[in-house]
Order: structure tokens, then sequence, then C-alpha cells
């Protein structure tokens, strides 16, 4: 128990940074995804072709690449069409490449949900576009997004280790700087776990919470 | 098209679509002209860099490495649809025995990163002495992570069925484990077999997680080939091919995914679930 603890206390100078580290990356790529989702959701639901084509054609390419492969072709392939990027600034461009996608599907099908009446309706009584898209759309697309989004956001979390095999210093890392030390494996492994969990936890009861205050009766 | 957003659009309308589209069609074949000039300007399409294609060698390895990828993925999907089941069936139980360290199997299993369990089954055996090859360190990790997951998809859909089954069932005097075996499982596993495959689609994407810890798979050879200095290091090439094959594959277990939701909605012996659940398991899709 003792040795346990030391790998925790022993190595703060790594520990601490790297998860400073995913923590940063999480917060750059949940605003990038959610930003660029949204832009790619309101292209899906457009009513301009073009755009709609751009939209699905960019969902379905990077819902079936493995993250692996999206983080391999920025660290390696990009470089060789002139692109650099540093390695944050690059783990985090494919983590908001990858996750988009992922956020306008949640965006899409909760908009989706909102039945046509609702809309039609709204039109009836005479409301311009706007706000029928303000006060009656959204509102209601809003608590069906929400929970969905909140996953999708708590799987990125998860995801953000998959920068650790392309030098990335964030916390699915610190394995490698422990082993280089002759740490013990396991402990760092389990103080890694405990980390994710106190990370992932508040965003778990918030997506919990959100579902149970919004279930919309319909 | 009738969509909550947009009404019908009139004479008005349709010009201003009409406008918007051409200048949006501009700019995506802009977009896409600026890319194949990057792809011409950095020499992407000089021969050399895609001369190794044609090498029996290098066609033998790509071959290999989807080999390693789909029987990684194939091992894995079969454990995780049998932990998954189990799992369902222990949170399911009326005892408390069972369902309490099914649920903290499974709560704990879904909020690990997927490659820290994947370091686990690697890094632990080396840190005890024993020597582990890649290949089934990524397949523990995969089938513990996606049975947890599954194991909720399989959960909502015995849940799902309607009540009158399992009542009906047990009033004919079956037993627990025949009402769950006979009655609410086939039932579930039919309404859930659309988000059960999108779920492997998922774990297939995450073996190329083995490249982190050297499995020889798809794209461990994608790297290969991309890193040779002789055809000009042809990192863009050789990982379009990796990507075409992943997109493939995954786009047409998706394909059927989507084909066996279509088919079974639309089924004249359709499963009385409640819609929620179905729903509840699409949301659930992990990314």
């Amino acid at each position: 128990m003792d040795d346990f603890v030391h790998v925790l206390t022993d190595n703060w100078d790594i520990i601490g940074p790297h998860f400073w580290e995913t923590i940063k990356l999480f917060l750059i790529a949940a605003v990038g995804s959610v930003v660029l989702g949204t832009l790619l959701a309101a292209m899906r639901v457009s009513p301009v072709p073009a755009l709609r084509g751009f939209g699905s054609s960019y969902v379905l390419l990077l819902r079936n690449t493995p993250l692996t492969l999206v983080f391999a072709l920025q660290v390696f392939a990009l470089p060789k069409l002139g692109v650099t990027f540093d390695f944050t600034t690059g783990a985090c461009v494919a983590l908001t490449a990858y996750t988009s996608a992922f956020v306008c599907e949640a965006l899409r099908s909760g908009i989706n949900t909102v039945p046509v009446g609702q809309a039609e309706a709204a039109r009836a009584l005479g409301m311009t576009f706007t706000q029928v898209l303000t006060n009656v759309v959204l509102p209601q697309a809003f608590r069906t997004v929400v929970p969905p989004l909140v996953s999708v956001l708590n799987a990125m979390l998860k995801n953000t280790t998959v920068a650790a095999g392309f030098s990335v210093a964030e916390a699915g890392a610190i394995t490698f700087y422990l082993s280089e030390r002759g740490e013990n494996q396991i402990y760092g492994l389990l103080w890694i776990t405990i980390g994710f969990l106190i990370l992932v936890v508040p965003l778990v009861t918030l997506q919990r919470m959100l579902e149970r205050r919004w279930k919309v009766a319909r | 098209m009738t969509n909550v957003l947009y009404d019908l659009p009139g004479p008005k309308a349709r010009l201003r679509y009409r406008i918007i589209g051409i200048l949006s069609a501009v700019g995506i074949v802009a977009l896409l002209a600026y890319v194949g000039w990057r792809f011409y300007d950095t020499g992407q399409f000089e021969p050399l860099r895609w001369e190794q294609f044609q090498y029996k060698q290098i066609q033998q390895d790509l071959l290999d490495g989807y080999l390693t990828t789909l029987s990684a993925a194939g091992t894995a999907a079969v454990f995780a649809v049998l932990l998954g089941a189990l799992l369902a069936t222990g949170r399911l139980s009326d005892h408390l025995v069972f369902r309490a360290p099914t649920t903290g199997f499974v709560e704990l299993f879904r909020a690990i990163p997927l490659l820290i369990l994947i370091f686990f089954a690697y890094y632990g055996p080396i840190q005890l002495g024993y020597k582990v090859g890649p290949f089934w360190p990524l397949v523990i990790g995969l089938t513990l992570y996606n049975g947890a997951v599954l194991s909720e998809i399989f959960r909502a859909g015995i849940i799902a069925v309607a009540r009158g089954q399992s009542e009906a069932a047990y009033a004919l005097g079956m037993r627990k484990s025949q009402v769950m075996i006979s009655i609410l499982l086939p039932q579930a596993v039919r309404a859930m077999l659309p988000a059960i495959v999108s779920q492997l689609v998922v774990l297939l994407k995450d073996t190329a997680l083995g490249f982190i810890i050297q499995l020889p798979e798809l794209l461990y050879y994608g790297k290969q080939i991309g890193g040779r200095l002789p055809f000009g290091f042809p990192y863009v090439p050789s990982y379009l091919v990796v990507a075409v094959i992943y997109i493939g594959t995954c786009g047409l277990l998706s394909w059927f995914a989507f084909w066996l939701q279509r088919r079974l909605m639309g089924g004249p012996k359709q499963v009385k679930t409640t819609a929620k659940a179905v729903k509840l398991a699409d949301v659930g899709q992990s990314v």
C-alpha cells in the first residue's frame, strides 16, 4: 500500500502536468467540436442540397475512420502536405475533426425529434422563421440534444488518451514516463484510472441529472 | 421535403435556395481544388510515391494487417457479446448479490478509457514477469469495454419488451430463467440488433488502438509503408489506402445495421417494444 501511494507522490511532477494537459485538450476540443458540429448539423438540416451533401459526406467519412487513424493522418500525412502543427494543437485538431461528426449527429437527431406539427402550428400562427426557431423548435430540441451531447463529450474525454500514442504529454502517456523511471506499472495505471474516474464522474452525473430532469413526455 | 425548420419554399425562397446552393457548391469545389492543389504541389501524385502498391509483398503486408485487424475484432466481438449478455442478466437479477457487483463492473469499465484498459492488459503481465504479445491485451481491453457497453444495450432491450410478454410467460408457469432465455432475450436481441451491430462497428474501429502497443495490424503496416525513404516517404498515399479500407469495412457494417433497422422496423412481425428503448440504444452509441 505504501508503494502504491509513493508512485503518486514521487511522480507528481509527471502525473499532475499530464492530467492538466488532458483537461486542456478536453476543453479546447470540446469547444471546437461543438462549434464545428453545430455548423455541420446546420448544413445537414439546411434546404440547400450542396451543403447537405457536404455535411453528410463529412459525417460518413469521419464516423467510419478510427480516431487513431485520424491522429496518424494528422501527425504523419499532413506535414507531407505542408501543414504542420505542434503536438498539442495537432491533437486538438484531430479530436475536434473526429468528435464534431458525432456532435453533428447528436444535434441532428435532436432536431428531428421535434414533431413537424409544432413548427407548422407556429407558422400557422404567423411566426417568422427566427421566431419559429427560437421560440418553438430550439427550446424543445435543446432538451433532447443535451444528454446525448454530454455523452459524446464524455467519450471524447476518454478519447484524449489516444494522443498518448502520438507524443502528446497527456494522462495516457504517464505510463511511458513511469516505465522509464522503473516504477510499478500496475500502480501507475491504477492512479491514471483513478484520475479519469475523478474527471468522468461529474460528467456522467450531469448527464444523468439532465436526462431525468428533461425527460420530455411525448 | 417537409422539415421542422423550413416550410415548403415558394418562388422567392426557391430562387434564394438556388443562389445559396450555387455559392456553396462553388465554395466546396474551391475547397476540394485547394486540397488537390496541395497534393499536386507537394508531389503526392508522383508515380514513385504510389509504386509500392504494385508490389506483391506490399499487398501481402496490407492483407496480413487487415486480417489481423479483422481477427482481433472478430475475437473481441464474440467475447464482448457473451460478456454483455452475462452482465445484462446479472444487472436484471432479483438478487442483490448478483445485481450489485455487475452494476459496479459495468459502470467502472464504461468509465475507464479503452486505451488504459489495453495498457493494463499489456503492461500488467509484463510487470508481473510474464511475456505477452500485443494481440490478447487488445482483445481483452476491447472485450471488457464493449462487453460493458453491450450489456447496457441488452438491458435496455430486455426492459423494453412489453410487460405482457413476461407476464403471459409467468402465467403459463415458466421459470424465471425460461422467461429470460425463451421469451425476453430473443425479442430484446431482435429489437436491439441494429444497436448491437453499430457497437460492433465501434469495436472494429477501436482495434486501431493496437497500433499504439505495436500490434502489426492495418495501421501499423500503413506506417511502415509510408516510412520508406526510397519512395519519398509516401505517408499520404499509404494512409489514404488504409483509410479507404477502414471506411469501406466500417461503412459496409454501418449500412448493414441501417438495413437491419429498416427491415426490423418495417417487418410485419414487429416486436412490440416502446420506441423509447430503441432510441435509448441509439443515443448510447459510443464515439
